[in-house]
């Protein structure tokens, strides 16, 4: 009787609240989404194609501005991936130091991942709470190397610089406050109604649809698979650490909220675990002074705060850029998995589910 | 003549004023209570600890361009936020601040006007405003504020009988419309309508977080969600329009709720001999403090919780307020019975 | 920002000052230490060493070889990743085999991307970085195409490799048949070319280095007119 058309609505890529550039065209019918089509993109600077053109300590500037909210694990990722194609062995000292930076930069995605996703679903408190802690944690950072967000802070083969004197104290103090600030967080979403209401049930992804779609990360472990790189191929000082994995069991929004909300605890165990057993030694490996990796290609991968982070990088052996890089960025895999999260849900879940994902554009779209 | 038409237009000329600059002191009263909630200061610059800043946010949205959509229908554009603010602020026609008053000699009713149907004025008046929401995101021509505004007259309409079905169990208890009668018999019951039906003060309460946009109800202007829902492309004088309308009309449900539960201009325990050291204290000021706890608590609500999504904003008012709102009608109504025989 | 004036090149007490003398552009590297030759041939083709003697293959290796005879053209070793080379025309039966084989159970697909090697025929290196939930190991499969070749796409095996394909395509010009999405992901939908292939300008088409921007724009102009006509 009624022809009823379907309204197509244009989300972004200027819009309050995705994150970033990005752009969702949605195809309504009423409230509920019949389709979605994720346009990316409109970030993309070239940093692959650049990184050809740079030697190999230049590219770690790169990698910063990819996923710029945890820019020290891309920065630990591209270093171990070239120190595994030139058999490097890395000493203790500065695997530890990058487990702890590491973990802090998890901690400090995850503030800033709590703060929008309750902000969007308009929990605006929590928003100035998480960012009140991520201050923190850039402190931290800034008194280590100098810079709030974009780090640069590991060198093949180490560290630049060895942790200024008393900063690990400050780390364990920083760990004892962060204690306290969870409870608050979860006072205020954990339990309440209205985040419940808005968060159960939205979005669910089975763990067979979930691997198949490539997803890593906190959205995979929600969807009930017991995957994290640090566990199953461990790098850095991980091995040595002791910690549990959350995992999730309905693989809906709430579900992903808990794993990363449960991913900060075990953040901190692990830092408490690494600077308390901070051992002494040098902060660089043996390493040559030009680097230059003998021919060959390899992928590694290590657990960002978004996912699995890979880098497959091809190397020559005669100049001192790399042949490719490649980037495997967690954050473009897992939205891939947006368009089937968000059928058949209303509009104002696009915003929850966009969230829950936790994408940074800048690894989107490199 | 003076007392006929001086003292009304005298009236009217105080509580208009009063309530438009309430409501703009509202928004840094927001402002700042969001702020503290959150750890930060909010507005601290303009004047000492901001207290100026509505006035420089005022001089800014007078003073900005008026851009209109071009293919948006300029008299319905422009005509909407009026429909929106006006009825706000000709409710408090009704709205009694005080009893009588001996005021340089005359005797002075501290209400503009008691209408013998005053809540059914009241309730109707507050429906005109729906219309203002409708033809905004009508009248814009772009989809992000029509689909808000359809949303929006969805919602108000919907707790809007809610509330309604609460006020007539208000009106069985007290056995008159007027509003300064629903005072009058609060006094003469010694207590307070919200002890009496506390039921219907929840239900009013949320109701009323419902009917004027606010969190965890504020879906039509959600920012994230829809970029400024039905005020999108309003600019300038007409968004200063929808914003104090806004406000204004959580004032209305504030100083509406003060005067059918909280007692109006009363002292707390009228009947309480040994609190007679509050006598001294006006009337008028025990309703502004009511009203303003309840502003208070408002404010408070939107810094804690998240916000309902549209569907689940629809289930709770019809499929919970409204049966809920039905049952204690009844109820009252056999109490009342019960007690009469 | 006090520094930028001085040399901002300074070796510090970095342990391993890189060369940041040369700079990054792909002509010029000026005073390269010997041991750099002048940019003369591009390397001909990854190196993909076999396997050393001690290392064994690992069993869905052996078992893809006798499922699939002709499919295995190469097994390589190289820092503890093995890499399989399979030819491009039975790229989409390997990855049926790897993702359902019970002893290789390669359920999730990290990584497609593509590699340039412009001397050699097969001028694309595509690789596939596979990882197995269960059993916890990874493999890489590469299939060489050429630059006009269709190759398989492995979407219907692993729903992830949509969007990885679709930026290989945007950026190398790969040619995936039966893709259900066949457009440019990261780059405007009518852009022209394929940035990362090694014979594209870093600095991108030589029109959009006009000194004055508006030549650019008149040019556009010209140009939309005569698609109009």
């Amino acid at each position: 009787m009624f022809d009823t058309n379907e309204l197509v609505l244009n989300m972004g890529p200027q819009h309050p609240s995705t994150h970033g550039v990005l752009r969702v065209v949605l195809r309504l019918d009423g409230e509920k989404v019949v389709d979605a089509d994720v346009v990316i993109g409109y970030l993309h600077r070239g940093i692959e194609k650049l990184s050809e053109n740079r030697n190999w300590t230049q590219i770690i500037l790169l990698t910063d501005r990819m996923d710029y909210v945890a820019a020290a694990t891309s920065n630990v990722g591209y270093c171990e991936t070239v120190e595994k194609l030139m058999s490097l062995e890395v000493p203790r000292r500065a695997r530890y130091v990058r487990t702890i930076l590491c973990e802090l930069q998890r901690i400090a995605s995850h503030c800033l991942w709590l703060g929008t996703h309750a902000m969007d679903i308009g929990a605006m408190t929590v928003f100035l709470y998480a960012f009140r802690e991520r201050e923190l944690i850039l402190d931290l950072f800034e008194e280590f190397c100098g810079a709030r967000l974009t780090y640069n802070s590991m060198r093949i083969g180490g560290l630049p610089l060895d942790i200024p004197p008393g900063w690990d104290q400050k780390v364990l103090e920083f760990c004892k406050i962060m204690d306290g600030k969870l409870g608050e967080y979860e006072e205020l979403l954990t339990h309440n109604r209205i985040w419940l209401d808005r968060t159960k049930g939205i979005g669910v992804l089975p763990a067979s649809e979930a691997i198949a779609l490539g997803l890593s990360g906190p959205p995979l472990r929600g969807s009930g698979v017991g995957r994290d790189v640090r566990k199953d191929e461990p790098y850095a000082a991980y091995d040595e650490m002791e910690f549990d994995v959350p995992i999730g069991t309905a693989g809906d929004t709430y579900d992903r909220y808990l794993v990363r909300l449960e991913e900060f605890r075990q953040s901190l165990r692990i830092i408490r675990q690494a600077t308390e057993g901070l051992p002494e030694g040098p902060i660089v490996g043996k390493v040559p002074r030009l680097i230059k990796p003998p021919a060959g290609e390899t992928y590694h991968a290590i657990e960002s705060p978004k996912g699995e982070l890979g880098y497959f990088i091809v190397s020559d052996g005669k100049s001192t850029n790399p042949y490719r890089f490649r980037v495997r960025p967690p954050s473009f895999c897992n939205l891939q998995g947006l368009r089937r999260l968000v059928r058949g849900h209303l509009v104002a879940d696009v915003v929850a589910l966009i969230g829950s994902l936790d994408v940074v554009l800048g690894e989107v779209d490199r | 003549m003076v007392d006929n038409l001086i003292i009304p237009l005298l009236k009217i000329v105080i509580v208009l004023n009063a309530t438009l600059v309430a409501v703009t002191y509202m928004v840094l009263l927001e402002r700042k209570v969001i702020a503290w909630a959150q750890s930060r200061l909010g507005p601290m610059r303009v004047g000492p600890y901001g207290i100026l800043q509505p006035i420089a946010d005022a001089v800014k949205l007078m003073i900005k361009e008026d851009i209109t959509p071009t293919r948006a229908d300029k008299w319905v554009f422009t005509a909407a936020p009026i429909i929106a603010m006006v009825p706000a602020l000709i409710v408090y026609a009704v709205i009694p601040f005080g009893p009588e008053v001996s005021l340089f000699g005359r005797k002075i009713t501290l209400y503009i006007t008691d209408v013998n149907v005053g809540l059914l004025y009241v309730v109707s008046v507050t429906s005109v405003g729906v219309y203002g929401i409708i033809l905004a995101g009508y009248a814009s021509n772009s989809k992000y504020p029509l689909l808000a505004s359809l949303r929006a007259s969805a919602q108000l309409i919907s707790y809007e009988v809610a509330v309604t079905l609460t006020l007539v169990s208000v009106i069985l208890v007290a056995g008159s419309l007027s509003m300064v009668d629903i005072v009058r018999a609060q006094e003469h019951w010694h207590v307070w309508f919200a002890f009496i039906q506390p039921l219907a003060f929840g239900i009013f309460f949320i109701g009323g977080l419902a009917e004027t946009n606010r969190a965890p109800f504020d879906l039509p202007e959600a920012e994230q969600e829809l970029t400024g829902g039905f005020h999108t492309e309003y600019s300038g004088m007409r968004f200063a329009l929808f914003f104090l309308a806004e406000y204004a009309n959580m004032i209305v449900v504030s100083s509406v709720a003060t005067t059918l539960f909280l007692g109006g201009w009363l002292r707390p325990f009228p009947n309480v001999a040994a609190l007679g050291f509050l006598d001294p204290i006006p009337s008028w000021t025990w309703f502004l403090i009511k009203s303003f706890v309840f502003l208070y608590v408002f404010i408070w609500i939107r810094a804690t919780l998240p916000r309902y999504r549209y569907d689940q904003l629809m289930r709770l008012g019809w499929k919970v307020l409204i049966p809920l709102a039905i049952a204690n009608l009844v109820v009252t109504g056999i109490v009342k019975v019960v007690l009469a025989t | 920002m006090a520094d930028d004036s001085t040399n901002p090149r300074e070796p510090s007490d970095l342990p391993t000052p890189p060369d940041q003398v040369a700079a990054p552009k792909p002509a010029a590297k000026p005073a390269a230490p010997a041991e750099h030759p002048p940019k003369a041939a591009a390397p001909g083709g990854p190196p993909d060493p076999p396997p050393p003697a001690d290392r064994t293959p690992p069993a869905f290796i052996g078992s893809l070889q006798s499922a699939i005879p002709g499919a295995v053209a190469q097994i390589s070793y190289w820092v503890g990743d093995w890499t399989i080379i399979v030819p491009a025309a039975k790229i989409l039966e390997v990855a049926r085999h790897l993702r359902d084989a019970p002893d290789a159970a390669f359920d999730m697909c990290s990584n497609v991307t593509a590699t340039d090697w412009p001397p050699r025929a097969e001028r694309f290196d595509l690789i596939y970085c596979l990882y197995s939930t269960r059993h916890r190991h990874r493999v890489r499969v590469k299939a060489k195409v050429a630059e006009n070749q269709p190759i398989a796409s492995v979407t219907p095996v692993w729903p992830a490799a949509n969007w990885l394909e679709r930026e290989v395509f945007d950026m190398f010009g790969v040619n995936f048949t039966g893709h259900p999405d066949r457009r440019r992901i990261l780059m405007p939908e009518d852009w022209q070319g394929y940035p990362q292939r090694k014979d594209y300008p870093l600095e991108g088409p030589g029109e959009l280095l006009m000194e004055n921007p508006l030549d650019w724009l008149k040019l556009k102009q010209a140009r939309d007119e005569a698609d109009i006509e």
